[in-house]
């Protein structure tokens, strides 16, 4: 008798859709069925509907220097876990796991190499290390590409892509809030040019430090940056957040970046730039 | 000590209020009760040493935020004299949540900036309590770049739970006003001490945080998130907030250890609440002291000591 019942319903959770190694995907956005070849031909952009699906900072070193150019430092920085943090796991598993998991040392890589025969100093976070988020390690070696920049008189140019202080490293992971700007002001007072790249997405301590303090802020399309995440801003307020609310051409909209550039454009637009700063 | 109790803080009421009755009674009856007043009254002492010597983590937290606790104006009117408030940030409004203005120290003009929470429902409203919108950072900076253009040294009264999270505050850009202080901060060339009061929250805090010097009052706090926030992400329960405050080590003692903060403050026993005139004298001593200290320094080596500060802060290994 039970086949008249009513199925049950309610919400099913699905698992968060990632680009699986299939060779077809399906877009997150607009729901297009990709080969995924032409997608990474197409720099991980959507053909039809332009989302930018978020890259590692390889790719973006691919896609802005020169071919063969470029170079990475201070790739042995490692942690030292200064607050011996334990939440749910300890802080150094987290770590130990990370490095593991994603292959790379800490959440950003930097270098330097040439654009357009312009040696630039270079640094591009990798989200998927801890949520790309800055710790001692992330604030040090920026410091140090914008040290190498002031020593060498040449330009500095940073993806950021980060969900903000690492809490795990406590009062460190602010300060690093300090030391990376700090070593910006004296690049600013040097007429050093910064290009800051925002991607999706670039909240928190990063966005209020070094991201917002380029000469130059560019922005992806559609990328999230913000002081505080919509959902904090959401129990705060206890209103709904209008549509588009810090999306890049919000914030483009609010005054706070120079221009939105397509993924394909980037380089174009940073030689065009570097040209006008530094010629 | 008047008004609102903590948990902990209980035991000691229960003495405070029999101490005024037998007061009362001594007065309206005309008895003598010296002995009994004294006796009482080295308890509450010694009950105080106790319930302090063993604060938890998240105590302190609960002191750094307690409702009695001198604010910044507090301050403001004790340790300094002839203070002229000044507003506005010249671009969209002035922000209550930040009180500014010359003021002098020991005689000598300096540049007052400072965050003031409200004390009642009305003035935490207007104060919004503490929280500042980037008109808030942007006035402040203005006020720094005046005191540089005439050599005045700054004190920077920090007591805030963060910046504001709000839509408006993101619309004029929370982020970039933080940063940009960050970054001007850093080259001022005259100097700056920051003394955290109370409620040293996050990125709020740090944008009047960028010092020659930084203090802490004793039961202060200053950390990069709540401890709220904190158990809310790591834990998945805000409920776990003793455990993040311990994890987080945000208390004066562990900051002075990791090298963030120059020099702690002391409070009177039972912490400043319990005496402000105590707290606020307490300030003043350690604040003139660094005052002095900075003010051999040339403006060229006032930028250098503080950026070199800040360059060195960080824990890692290669």
């Amino acid at each position: 008798m039970a086949w008249f019942r009513k199925e049950k319903r309610g919400l099913k959770i699905q698992p968060k859709k990632t680009i699986p190694d299939d060779l077809w995907i399906k877009c997150d956005t607009c729901g297009e069925i990709l080969y995924k070849k032409e997608l990474e031909k197409n720099l991980m952009v959507c053909p039809r509907c332009g989302h930018h699906y978020g890259i590692s900072p390889e790719e973006y070193i691919n896609i802005l220097f020169d071919k063969g150019t470029f170079s990475e430092n201070d790739r042995e920085i490692k942690s030292l876990d200064p607050l011996k943090f334990v939440d749910r796991m300890k802080y150094a598993d987290r770590l130990d796991k990370a490095v593991k998991t994603t292959g790379k040392n800490e959440a950003v890589v930097v270098g330097e190499g040439l654009i357009d025969g312009i040696r630039v100093q270079f640094g591009a976070m990798d989200f998927s290390f801890i949520g790309g988020s800055m710790g001692s390690v992330v604030g040090e070696k920026i410091a140090r590409a914008t040290r190498r920049a002031i020593d060498r008189r040449q330009g500095l140019i940073i993806v950021s892509r980060s969900g903000g202080a690492r809490m795990m490293e406590g009062i460190f992971s602010l300060m690093q809030m300090a030391k990376t700007s700090a070593c910006l002001g004296r690049m600013h007072e040097e007429g050093l040019p910064y290009i800051s790249i925002l991607v999706h997405p670039t909240t928190g301590g990063v966005t209020a430090s070094y991201s917002m303090l380029g000469d130059i802020n560019i922005a992806e399309p559609g990328a999230l940056i913000g002081f505080a995440g919509p959902r904090v801003i959401k129990q705060t307020i206890r209103q709904d957040l209008p549509e588009g609310f810090q999306r890049a051409e919000f914030l483009l909209e609010h005054g706070m970046l120079d221009m939105i550039v397509l993924r394909s454009k980037m380089r174009e637009h940073v030689i065009q730039l570097l040209h006008f700063m530094l010629d | 000590m008047n008004g609102t109790y903590l948990d902990f803080e209980r035991p000691l009421q229960k003495i405070v209020q029999r101490i005024e009755e037998l007061r009362y009674i001594a007065t309206s009856e005309d008895l003598e009760l010296h002995d009994e007043i004294g006796k009482l009254e080295k308890k509450l002492i010694r009950l105080r040493e106790d319930i302090y010597r063993k604060i938890t983590p998240y105590q302190r937290v609960q002191l750094a935020r307690h409702p009695n606790r001198p604010y910044s104006l507090d301050y403001i009117n004790t340790v300094f004299e002839d203070f002229l408030e000044l507003h506005g940030d010249r671009q969209f409004r002035d922000d209550p949540s930040i009180v500014a203005g010359w003021a002098r120290f020991e005689g000598k003009p300096v540049m007052v900036i400072s965050q003031q929470k409200g004390r009642d429902t009305k003035e935490k409203l207007y104060r919004n309590f503490g929280m500042a919108h980037p008109e808030g950072y942007r006035k402040a900076l203005r006020l720094m770049k005046m005191a540089e253009k005439f050599s005045r040294p700054i004190i920077t009264l920090i007591d805030t739970p963060g910046a504001y999270p709000g839509i408006g505050a993101e619309e004029r850009g929370q982020a970039e006003a933080i940063a940009r202080n960050l970054r001007e901060m850093a080259m001022l060339k005259t100097p700056l001490v920051a003394v955290i009061i109370g409620e040293g929250g996050s990125g709020g805090a740090l944008a009047l945080g960028v010092g020659n010097r930084v203090l802490i009052m004793e039961n202060a706090i200053y950390s990069v998130i709540s401890p709220e926030g904190c158990a809310s992400i790591l834990w998945r329960d805000d409920g776990e907030k003793e455990k993040s405050a311990v994890a987080l080590k945000l208390d004066a003692a562990s900051l002075k250890e990791f090298g963030v903060i120059d020099e702690i403050i002391p409070e009177p026993n039972g912490g400043a609440h319990s005496d402000f005139s105590s707290a606020a004298e307490s300030l003043s001593m350690v604040l003139a002291k660094h005052l002095k200290q900075l003010s051999r320094l040339s403006p060229e080596e006032l930028v250098k000591q503080r950026t070199e500060k800040y360059s060195r802060m960080g824990e890692f290994e290669e």
